[in-house]
């Protein structure tokens, strides 16, 4: 216990105090740019941190990181585009809030959210690690394939009126995840002979395009603001927002725990994390209608889950030397070139380390706070001021330069385009941008995860047995069916009852 | 907000920001055609303290990834010749993509200047640390006995790893089945979770995990320092040296003065011993393969991968 303390107190020296703000105001920044990712913020860094102390240095990253996630939902709730793709399901409600006219509650309901999930995922890391990271081993391909099948079962959950559209959306981008080489059997798939699809669709420029260019284009072809305005933004609405968290503290924590579950689990990631408790927040809500359609619920489940997903990542990263998410991937890199090894002997040898760095986590988690709230109210009051001919070209100038430092490369840009066009045309006829995502982003993991399963289960001898009799397999098939044949249950249910 | 000095105020974050990217980027530019985080991005780290010791200039790493990393390598040449960008190169990668793919690789072999490689990851075959099995021969009891039923994760398809449970097959005389992942760490995560019975990796898979798995045999020349304990292939009686090669490569432009400049510097690095020690502990094999050696090590590489592409079928 007393070097625990000594821990924290080695956390709180002023150079670390500094790095964690520092690193905290330029992750928001990077992550509320779209197509600056989290990773690419922490991979910027690293060399900036091999003159540091490793704790130092690791708390320097780990905030970035924490501020990136938590950047992500800026873009998302202003401009209909997420920062980063953990902030994909941050969309679903928090533009359409924005455009009521409650962009301030938006993003300080945001800004609390992601301060509620990091903590909890910081604290579960805390207290928690040796113990997750051996659940997550238990997450075979056979389980990754069922997690994946449940997310694609969200989407009828998701989908707003049109059940058939999504399910044809779902499909599209199902279709875009095959392309390229597969990773098991390295057929090359559907890519025209163009080398730059042979790594698959990039789905953050994918993203971009879907999500951002119909925004811009109806933009340019509407009148009136871009977003709407009750008064002129004068508070940061603190009250209110505190009000609504509090009312919400159990769909709050739900949201966290499901994140730090999800980010426990390497390959899963914050966009997973935030889809899956997004629809769970949806399917069990009261004013279920409301979500879509600016409800701060929904807000709540996506920010909470997203950043909870730190905390958990982490949890792999440090117990197992597998990265839990790509931030985590360039972290452990980090880590080796400083001469640390991770592992189970990192919590018993090299635990001053470990300690100080989830320290500083925490603190950089608590300084997202305040910093978040007073910057985000900056970035919404100037974002209403500016007048959308300032605007539009603005917000184009940085979806280019997004989509280019993906991997710089110029055809990230077309690609990004031409799925902006695909998206607008889409958005006309009824279509909208999240199921196809969703698919891209959960087909790669499905097919994999199904494929490795089948070469595992004939191998033994039990292809069947292989799928279904596994405890946590057997619990996700329950999940599914569930998810499938809820919404068709209830309408039964509640047709006996209006009777 | 008046208009003005609301562009003034995003001009001046924007000018930040190049500032910031601008100012990352100065010094000589290190491609690396994958993304951040792998062993090929480790070791370039671990590249750039020594190089600004010696030269007094940066190394700044930047990532092109993609296609295993065929989307850097078809972009080299038109990088500039002139000694400021080179680019990470990986073997098996850059002879087995064009033999598996053809011209969807979008390169071709000789069309990579390679000039040097200095070090390698040996293929090691790796067990779970509660594994009844102790050494290779037991491992290769159990196939014999039950052909198909060894089950070995790998990161892709037509990898060093993927080729290395090839070549054991065709030399034991064994069937065995390999599982592809996407990734080292999730091959190492399905080892560790018993969901395969071994793994096909690297050396620095035990470097990484520790006490956690069991390294079986190692694909090297000699014994590895940090693993005195764990055989060679050799030494088991099967001929077997392979591993991913990392090394870099210039633009076909570059002058050959500037290639024995660019070899020099990185063999320069090389012979630092505590560059070389601080890439053993990690478990890397680091060689000296400069550009006066470079092209017999390819054919001799090129040789080696055409017979197991025969075994796989890719040649006919």
């Amino acid at each position: 216990m007393a070097s625990l303390f000594a821990d924290f107190l080695s956390s709180l020296s002023l150079i670390n105090l500094g790095l964690a703000f520092s690193g905290v105001l330029a992750g928001i920044i990077i992550g509320a740019l779209p197509g600056l990712s989290a990773t690419m913020a922490v991979a910027i860094l690293v060399p900036f941190t091999f003159a540091l102390e490793p704790s130092s240095g690791l708390i320097v990253l780990g905030a970035i990181y924490t501020g990136a996630i938590f950047g992500g939902s800026w873009s998302a709730i202003l401009i209909n585009t997420p920062g980063t793709p953990s902030a994909v399901a941050t969309t679903f409600d928090g533009y359409p809030l924005a455009k009521k006219g409650d962009g301030d509650l938006a993003m300080s309901i945001s800004c609390m959210s992601s301060f509620v999930g990091g903590i909890i995922g910081v604290i579960c890391l805390a207290l928690f690690a040796p113990p997750l990271a051996s659940v997550s081993l238990m997450f075979g391909p056979t389980e990754y394939f069922w997690l994946a099948l449940l997310g694609l079962t969200l989407i009828s959950t998701l989908s707003e009126g049109d059940n058939i559209k999504s399910l044809i959306g779902a499909c599209i981008g199902l279709l875009m995840s095959m392309i390229g080489v597969a990773v098991v059997g390295g057929d090359v798939r559907m890519t025209w002979n163009i080398s730059f699809l042979n790594s698959g669709i990039e789905i953050v420029s994918a993203m971009i395009g879907l999500f951002c260019i119909p925004v811009i284009l109806d933009l340019t072809s509407m009148k009136g603001k871009h977003l709407g305005e009750n008064e002129t933004p004068k508070s940061l609405r603190l009250k209110e927002s505190f009000l609504i968290m509090f009312a919400k503290k159990f769909e709050a924590v739900r949201g966290a725990l499901i994140g730090t579950f999800v980010g426990i689990l390497p390959g899963a990631g914050g966009s997973i994390a935030s889809i899956v408790s997004y629809g769970e927040a949806k399917r069990t809500s009261k004013n279920k209608e409301n979500f879509g359609k600016g409800e701060p619920e929904g807000l709540i489940a996506s920010e909470t889950a997203n950043n909870a997903t730190v905390g958990g990542g982490f949890v792999p990263t440090l117990c197992l030397g597998i990265p839990g998410t790509p931030p985590d991937a360039v972290i452990l890199g980090a880590l080796l070139v400083q001469g640390i090894r991770t592992g189970d002997t990192l919590f018993t040898q090299q635990s001053s380390i470990v300690y100080t760095f989830i320290f500083g986590l925490l603190l950089a988690t608590i300084m997202m706070l305040p910093l978040g709230l007073l910057m985000g109210r900056y970035a919404y009051k100037s974002l209403l001021k500016v007048p959308k001919q300032v605007l539009i070209p603005i917000i184009i100038f940085l979806t280019i330069i997004g989509s280019y430092s993906i991997q710089n490369n110029i055809l990230n840009v077309y690609f990004m385009f031409f799925f902006g066009l695909i998206g607008w045309v889409l958005n006309r006829s009824g279509f909208r941008a999240s199921p196809i995502v969703l698919g891209l982003v959960l087909g790669q993991i499905a097919e994999q995860g199904f494929v490795q399963a089948y070469i595992i289960g004939s191998a033994q001898g039990s292809v069947v047995a292989n799928y279904f009799a596994r405890p946590i397999s057997f619990v996700l098939v329950l999940l599914i069916i569930m998810s499938l044949f809820f919404p068709a249950l209830k309408k039964i249910y509640k047709k006996r009852f209006s009777k | 907000m008046k208009l003005n000095t609301f562009f003034k105020k995003f001009l001046a974050v924007i000018s930040l920001l190049a500032l910031t990217f601008t100012s990352a980027n100065a010094g000589v530019t290190n491609i690396i055609p994958f993304g951040p985080g792998g062993e090929s991005d480790v070791t370039a780290r671990m590249q750039q303290p020594y190089y600004k010791d010696i030269y007094n200039d940066d190394i700044v790493v930047q990532y092109k990834p993609g296609g295993g990393g065929s989307v850097g390598w078809s972009s080299l040449n038109s990088e500039k010749g002139d000694g400021s960008v080179i680019m990470g190169v990986n073997l098996p990668h850059i002879i087995m993509q064009p033999i598996a793919k053809g011209d969807k690789a979008g390169y071709k072999t000789e069309d990579i200047n390679v000039f040097s490689f200095f070090h390698y990851t040996p293929d090691a075959i790796l067990v779970e640390a509660s594994s009844p099995y102790n050494s290779l021969a037991e491992l290769i009891d159990f196939a014999k006995k039950n052909p198909g039923k060894l089950t070995f994760s790998g990161s892709g398809t037509y990898s060093a790893n993927h080729l290395l449970t090839i070549s054991l097959n065709q030399k034991a005389n064994i069937k065995t089945t390999y599982v592809p992942f996407k990734g080292t760490g999730a091959a190492v995560q399905a080892l560790l979770g018993k969901q395969v019975v071994a793994e096909a990796g690297y050396s620095t898979v035990a470097a990484k995990q520790g006490s956690k798995v069991r390294m079986l045999a190692v694909a090297s020349e000699s014994r590895l320092p940090a693993y005195p304990d764990v055989p060679t292939f050799k030494e088991l009686g099967f001929d077997i040296v392979s591993g991913a090669y990392r090394g870099y490569a210039l633009p076909k432009s570059a002058s050959a003065a500037t290639v024995k400049e660019w070899s020099d510097r990185i063999m320069k690095i090389n012979s630092d011993p505590k560059f070389k020690k601080q890439m053993e502990d990690g478990a890397f094999v680091v060689v000296n393969i400069g550009h006066d050696q470079i092209d017999d090590f390819m054919k001799q590489q090129q040789a080696a991968n055409e017979a197991i592409a025969k075994e796989l079928g890719l040649i006919k």
